[in-house]
C-alpha cells in the first residue's frame, strides 16, 4: 500500500512537470484503487456494479482537470480517493439516493478486493457521441485509435497546438456533460 | 468509451495544465480591491480626521480586525479548494478575527463607562455600514468566486461562504477608513452583520458556482 502510494505520488510529479508517458502510468496505476473505493460505495448502498466504471471514468477526468488541487508534497492517493468520493456521492444523489455516508469513511478505509471491470463505461459512450465537430473528431481518434496529437493535426489538416486546444475543451465538455447526469437520460 | 482509452486522452492533454487556485484567487484580490478602490474613492473617501484617528487603539484595531478576517479566509479558500480538505479543519483559521474581536469587545466594556456602551454600539452610520461593506466587497466576491472555479471543493457552498468572508473582510478594511464608529462594539455588530449578508450570498451563488 505505501509502496503504492510513494511510487504513484512519485509518476504523478513527474506527470506535473509536463512527463505524458509519466501521467499515463499514474493514470494506469491510480484506475484500480479509484474502482475498488467507488465498488465499496455502491456496494454500500445495496447497487450493482454494472455503472461502476461511469464514476471511475468520471473521477479520472476530475483528476486530470483538478490536479492543480493537489499538494504535491502530499501522497497523492488520498487525493485522488477523495475526488472519487465525491464522484460517487454526485452519482448517488443522482440516482435519488439519500447519502449520508460520512466522507472519510470509504476513502480512509483499506482497499478492499478490487472489482472485475464490468462494462467499459456505456454511458461514456453515449456522452462521447454527444461531443459534436471537432472534438468529437479529436478525441475518438487519440483515445480509441490512439493517435497522438501530432497524426491527428496532419490528418485534419490542423496544427499540433489547436489538436491539443481541441482536446483540452472536449475533456472539459465531457466533465460537464457527466456532472449534468445526461447519461442517466439517456 | 474504455477507461483505458480515456487515460490515453488524458495522458495527451498532460502539457495543458489551469493556473494554481492560489495565483487566481490573487488576481480575484486584485481586481476586487481595484473596483472597491474605485467606489470608495467616488463616493466615500477618508474620513477627515483619519491622522488624529490612527492615534488611538481603536480604528488600527478594527482595520487590523478586519485586515485579519481577509487574511484568515484567503488561506481557508485555499485549503477548501482541495478535495481532501473540509471545512473543519479551517474553523480554527477563521476563529482568529473573531476572537480578536471578542477581546476588543471585552477591554472595550471593561474600561467604557457602562452609560456609553449602547451609543458606541449603535454609533452614526450603522445603516450606512450594512450598503456600504456589501457594496465595496461584491467585485470581491465575483471575482473570488470565479477563480475558485479552479478548485474541487468537497463543499461548494462552504467554499463560497469563505469567499464571502474574504470578500467581506477586504470591504470591511476599506469601509474602517471611512466609517468615524471606532467602538469594536459597533464593528461587532454592524460589520459582522454586513459581512454575513456576504457569506451567506456567496454560500447560494457557491452552490451553484463551485460544483465541479
Amino acid at each position: 500500500m505505501a509502496d503504492r502510494d510513494a511510487h504513484l505520488t512519485e509518476l504523478m510529479r513527474e506527470a506535473i512537470r509536463g512527463d505524458a508517458e509519466a501521467y499515463r502510468r499514474a493514470l494506469e496505476g491510480l484506475t484500480p484503487v479509484l474502482r475498488a473505493a467507488v465498488a465499496r460505495g455502491f456496494a454500500r448502498y445495496g447497487l450493482g456494479l454494472e455503472d461502476v466504471e461511469d464514476v471511475v471514468q468520471e473521477t479520472l477526468l476530475a483528476v486530470h482537470l483538478k490536479r492543480q488541487t493537489w499538494d504535491e508534497r502530499q501522497p497523492v492517493l488520498p487525493w485522488a480517493r477523495a475526488i472519487a468520493q465525491n464522484k460517487l456521492i454526485d452519482s448517488l444523489r443522482r440516482r435519488g439516493r439519500r447519502v449520508h455516508v460520512p466522507l472519510d469513511d470509504i476513502s480512509g478505509a483499506m482497499a478492499a478486493q478490487e472489482p472485475p471491470i464490468t462494462t467499459d463505461g456505456l454511458d461514456a459512450a453515449r456522452i462521447l457521441s454527444g461531443l459534436k465537430g471537432r472534438q468529437r473528431d479529436v478525441v475518438l481518434a487519440i483515445s480509441i485509435e490512439g493517435a497522438s496529437a501530432r497524426q491527428v493535426a496532419s490528418r485534419l489538416g490542423m496544427t499540433e497546438g489547436a489538436v491539443r486546444v481541441v482536446l483540452h475543451r472536449a475533456l472539459k465538455s465531457l466533465a460537464t456533460a457527466f456532472r449534468n447526469g445526461q447519461h442517466e437520460d439517456g | 468509451m474504455k477507461t483505458d482509452d480515456l487515460i490515453r486522452a488524458l495522458a495527451q492533454d498532460a502539457a495543458t495544465r489551469e493556473p494554481a487556485v492560489g495565483a487566481r484567487l490573487l488576481g480575484a484580490v486584485v481586481v476586487g480591491a481595484a473596483a472597491a478602490g474605485v467606489i470608495y474613492a467616488l463616493t466615500l473617501g477618508p474620513r477627515p480626521d483619519l491622522a488624529s484617528a490612527a492615534q488611538t487603539w481603536r480604528f488600527p484595531f478594527k482595520v487590523a480586525v478586519s485586515l485579519m478576517l481577509f487574511a484568515c479566509a484567503f488561506g481557508a479558500s485555499l485549503q477548501l479548494a482541495r478535495p481532501n480538505r473540509c471545512f473543519r479543519e479551517t474553523v480554527v483559521t477563521l476563529a482568529l478575527a473573531p476572537v480578536l474581536l471578542a477581546l476588543g469587545v471585552a477591554y472595550e466594556l471593561a474600561t467604557a463607562p457602562a452609560a456609553d456602551w449602547y451609543a458606541r454600539a449603535v454609533g452614526t452610520n450603522a445603516r450606512l455600514c450594512l450598503v456600504a461593506i456589501p457594496a465595496l466587497s461584491f467585485a470581491s466576491l465575483i471575482a473570488a468566486l470565479f477563480a475558485l472555479r479552479a478548485g474541487a471543493p468537497r463543499s461548494p457552498a462552504a467554499a463560497g461562504a469563505v469567499a464571502g468572508l474574504l470578500a467581506g473582510g477586504l470591504g470591511a478594511a476599506l469601509y474602517a477608513t471611512h466609517c468615524p464608529d471606532d467602538s469594536p462594539l459597533f464593528v461587532a455588530i454592524w460589520y459582522s452583520l454586513a459581512i454575513a449578508l456576504l457569506v451567506l450570498a456567496g454560500a447560494g451563488a457557491g452552490r451553484r458556482l463551485l460544483k465541479w
